[in-house]
């Protein structure tokens, strides 16, 4: 006699696996793999440490203001702080002018001619005072010599100015970022300018025989109060050379001179010194380099102005996040051979077997996989660049050097991106290895994808046009979204990534990286689906 | 030691993987190499430009393709388990790991003089048509030019020890992934971080004993004084950290279990 046992039945429900728990089984396979969490925070401290490396001895090299008349080399360096301008970002405000008091409404004509330029001789470490005061040379691109009304004579101060320049004609540039181009002309012809001011709006007009006129363009400050200063400026930006060796740009001192004809006015000008005009050195020169020999002298019925500095947007003189960030690449690097290992780890071990009798829709497991690697990734990224961003900002202050001010958003926007970035790589990483089902292999196309363009961008003898072609189209596009700094056209300058200059804007860079991520992931899925486990 | 080496060249024969890396070594190298020529022309370069170098700039990729033959050559039989057998037939440690090493290199000495030749080949056809030519000062690359044939004598050299610096990693951390991860880390980190830190001092240091950096002080063939180390100096440093990181691999190869 037998007696019947009935069959083991769970007692679990009966019914298919949601995404939810699946999405728990991967997060299971990664939270209890010790290794693996180490290294998840090895690396947000590896980026973390390098941002202390890659900032304590960093020293920008700052600008020779004190020459040593006996032995040639500058005594004393200043690091320049620009002021900022109405609108909150750095500015240099750095001219001579030759201006009186203006009450109210106004118009102010003159005759603008022969600008010509001055250089400063030696460098930035050896420069004897002949050198600072600079020998005639080439006038820059951007010299400006022209009319201006200026809201006073704090640095970073509203205005509106229209202007000859250098090569780009005749310009109407105010509070600093704004430039409305007008007729081209000749640095060497006569010009006449006109600058018409009534309440907060100004216009700014120009002639080549001084009676048929055109207008250049129209500004409308907002904050200008009722009494103003307004005259003649004459302002010449540094030179910017690229540095192939050092990499980045270097600049030299320059100056121009430009002779004005006696200035036409009227309306509410006060009466001000005996003559009318103050001669003024604007701005700080510590800001900015500039050579020393600026001034104004009557010539004729004018004046003959001598000015060196700039007008507009400060580029170039601080650093940017980038240093704090140095670690990043580190970090990446130590996530890549993680996001590779999430899943090549299952075939070496035999562990895709089980997943995929668990879980037979291999694309729903690449995904969920997918989901746990990014967000450990992004947290990585993001909570290690929170840290990094303030730690690292703090030694370069400390160190004396100047840091770009960033708003709150854009500091943001950097921990955020840093963190969407790793995440992205991460996500390659894990896609190739779905696809290569090999750690090596999939490790190796994944740095040479994103670290190498990098590397060959700056520290190579690319030239810039090429460089600028890998940052585009590479996924090393992303590391745009740590630029903090802005590009002006109005100013010429070396724009190069290891600068902080990228030729892509974050948002775009970020999505040239996500769409080789999403490829990969929809080739991984693809290969996932026809292959044996 | 000449039937270890008879074992190793058999292994290394009788599977696909090492020829395709050897292929692939070969091809990202010059096409590499071919690219940045092409990019490269008169009009667009500020400076003066190192032809020879320009021409050779591929082996900062072929590297990374040796780079994981290296580390396979002993991960893989961590992998799939075959050290033991290996380590059964020839029990004495540093003998097969010495015979792993004279394959590797002789491997990548003979791919490395095929890729270096292409590089050479692609720069001396492709730079006249950009610009560089005798009117703009510039001579045709040629091995027959002393500096020159240095510069690509030594990239061959560089990308072998390249290969003994990731057999010796390798074989300390016997698992694929992080082995790459980690030689791929000391070779492309070492010149970011110099360039971030912002100290021309501390940035000269780096690149002075950063195994990629230094050992590519081989190729440069104009404006020596600036370079942050020789050229044979620094394909001496790139050899010290090959020695150091072969020497602690068969250090842990001996006192660990396989």
């Amino acid at each position: 006699m037998t007696t019947a046992t009935a069959p083991y039945r769970s007692s679990l429900p009966v019914g298919r696996d949601s995404f939810g728990q699946l999405l728990h089984a991967e997060w299971t396979k990664f939270r209890t793999v010790r290794g693996w969490v180490i290294t998840a925070f090895a690396a947000a401290l590896l980026i973390v440490l390098f941002a202390y490396l890659g900032t304590f001895a960093h020293h920008d090299g700052g600008i020779c203001v004190g020459p040593n008349p006996a032995t040639g080399t500058c005594r004393s360096f200043s690091h320049p702080s620009p002021p900022l301008g109405p609108g909150g970002e750095p500015v240099a405000d750095t001219y001579y002018s030759v201006s009186r008091t203006l009450v109210g409404n106004g118009t102010i004509t003159v005759r603008v001619s022969s600008l010509t330029g001055l250089v400063q001789g030696g460098n930035g470490h050896s420069a004897s005072v002949a050198d600072m005061a600079g020998a005639p040379g080439r006038v820059q691109p951007w010299a400006k010599a022209g009319l201006i009304v200026s809201a006073g004579s704090k640095l970073g101060s509203a205005y509106a100015a229209v202007m000859l320049t250098g090569t780009h004609g005749v310009r109407l540039q105010y509070d600093y970022t704004d430039d409305i181009a007008g007729p081209r002309a000749s640095a060497t012809a006569p010009r006449w300018l006109r600058l018409t001011r009534s309440g907060r709006t100004l216009k700014g007009y120009e002639s080549a025989d001084g009676s048929s006129w055109t207008m250049v363009g129209t500004a409308t400050l907002p904050a200008l109060p009722t009494k103003v200063q307004a005259g003649m400026f004459v302002t010449s930006p540094p030179s910017a050379q690229a540095q192939p060796l050092a990499g980045g740009a270097g600049s030299q001192a320059t100056g121009a001179s430009a002779t004005f004809g006696q200035p036409a006015l009227a309306g509410g000008w006060s009466p001000g010194a005996p003559g009318g005009w103050t001669a003024r050195d604007v701005g700080d020169t510590h800001v900015i380099p500039t050579v020393s020999s600026v001034g104004s002298t009557p010539s004729g019925s004018g004046f003959a102005i001598t000015g060196s500095g700039d007008l507009g947007p400060s580029v170039g003189v601080g650093d940017t996040d980038k240093n704090a960030l140095t670690g990043v690449f580190i970090g990446l690097i130590v996530l890549i051979v993680l996001g590779a290992m999430f899943i090549t780890g299952e075939y070496r071990r035999g562990l895709i077997q089980t997943t995929f009798t668990a879980t037979p829709r291999r694309g729903r497991v690449l995904i969920a996989k997918a989901i746990v690697i990014a967000a450990v990734a992004f947290v990585v990224g993001a909570a290690a660049s929170a840290i990094s961003i303030p730690l690292g900002n703090h030694i370069l202050q400390h160190n004396g050097n100047y840091v770009y001010p960033t708003s709150t958003l854009t500091e943001l926007r950097l921990i955020l991106g840093t963190g969407l970035l790793v995440a992205l790589v991460a996500v390659l990483a894990l896609a190739v290895g779905t696809a290569l089902r090999r750690g090596a292999g999939a490790v190796t196309a994944v740095i040479a994808l994103i670290i190498l363009p990098y590397l060959l961008a700056f520290a190579s003898a690319l030239p810039a046009g090429a460089s600028e072609w890998l940052l585009r189209i590479t996924p090393a596009a992303a590391f745009a979204v740590q630029q903090t700094v802005s590009q002006y056209h109005q100013v010429s300058w070396v724009y190069t990534p290891s600068d902080g200059y990228y030729p892509l804007s974050p948002a775009v860079g970020l999505a040239v990286l996500g769409a080789y991520t999403l490829a990969a992931l929809l080739i991984a899925n693809r290969v996932l689906r026809t292959r044996d486990a | 030691m000449s039937r270890a080496l008879h074992a190793e060249w058999t292994k290394q024969r009788t599977v696909a993987g090492p020829a395709w890396l050897l292929l692939a070594t070969i091809a990202l190298t010059v096409a590499l190499s071919v690219i940045v020529t092409l990019a490269t022309t008169y009009a667009s370069s500020a400076a003066a430009q190192d032809l020879p170098r320009l021409s050779l700039t591929g082996v900062y990729l072929g590297q990374a393709i040796v780079a994981i033959l290296a580390v396979m050559t002993i991960t893989d039989e961590y992998s799939s388990r075959m050290i033991q057998i290996t380590l059964c037939a020839i029990p004495a440690r540093p003998t097969m790991l010495a015979a792993k090493a004279a394959i590797v290199t002789a491997l990548v000495l003979v791919a490395g003089t095929v890729a270096v030749l292409g590089c050479m080949l692609a720069g001396r056809l492709i730079l006249p048509a950009g610009g560089f030519t005798a009117a703009h000062g510039y001579a045709p690359v040629s091995l027959g030019d002393g500096a020159t044939l240095r510069a690509a004598f030594g990239s061959v050299l560089y990308l072998a020890l390249i290969g003994l610096l990731s057999l010796g990693i390798g074989t300390a951390v016997r698992d694929s992934a992080v082995a790459i991860g980690l030689v791929l880390g000391l070779l492309y980190l070492f010149p970011i971080v110099a360039h971030l830190v912002g100290s021309q001092h501390l940035e000269r240091h780096l690149e002075q004993i950063g195994p990629m950096t230094a050992g590519l002080a081989i190729q440069a063939t104009t404006n020596l004084r600036a370079l942050p180390i020789a050229p044979w100096a620094g394909l001496g440093v790139l050899a010290a950290w090959a020695a150091a990181s072969l020497l602690a691999g068969g250090v842990l190869l001996k006192l660990r279990n396989a």
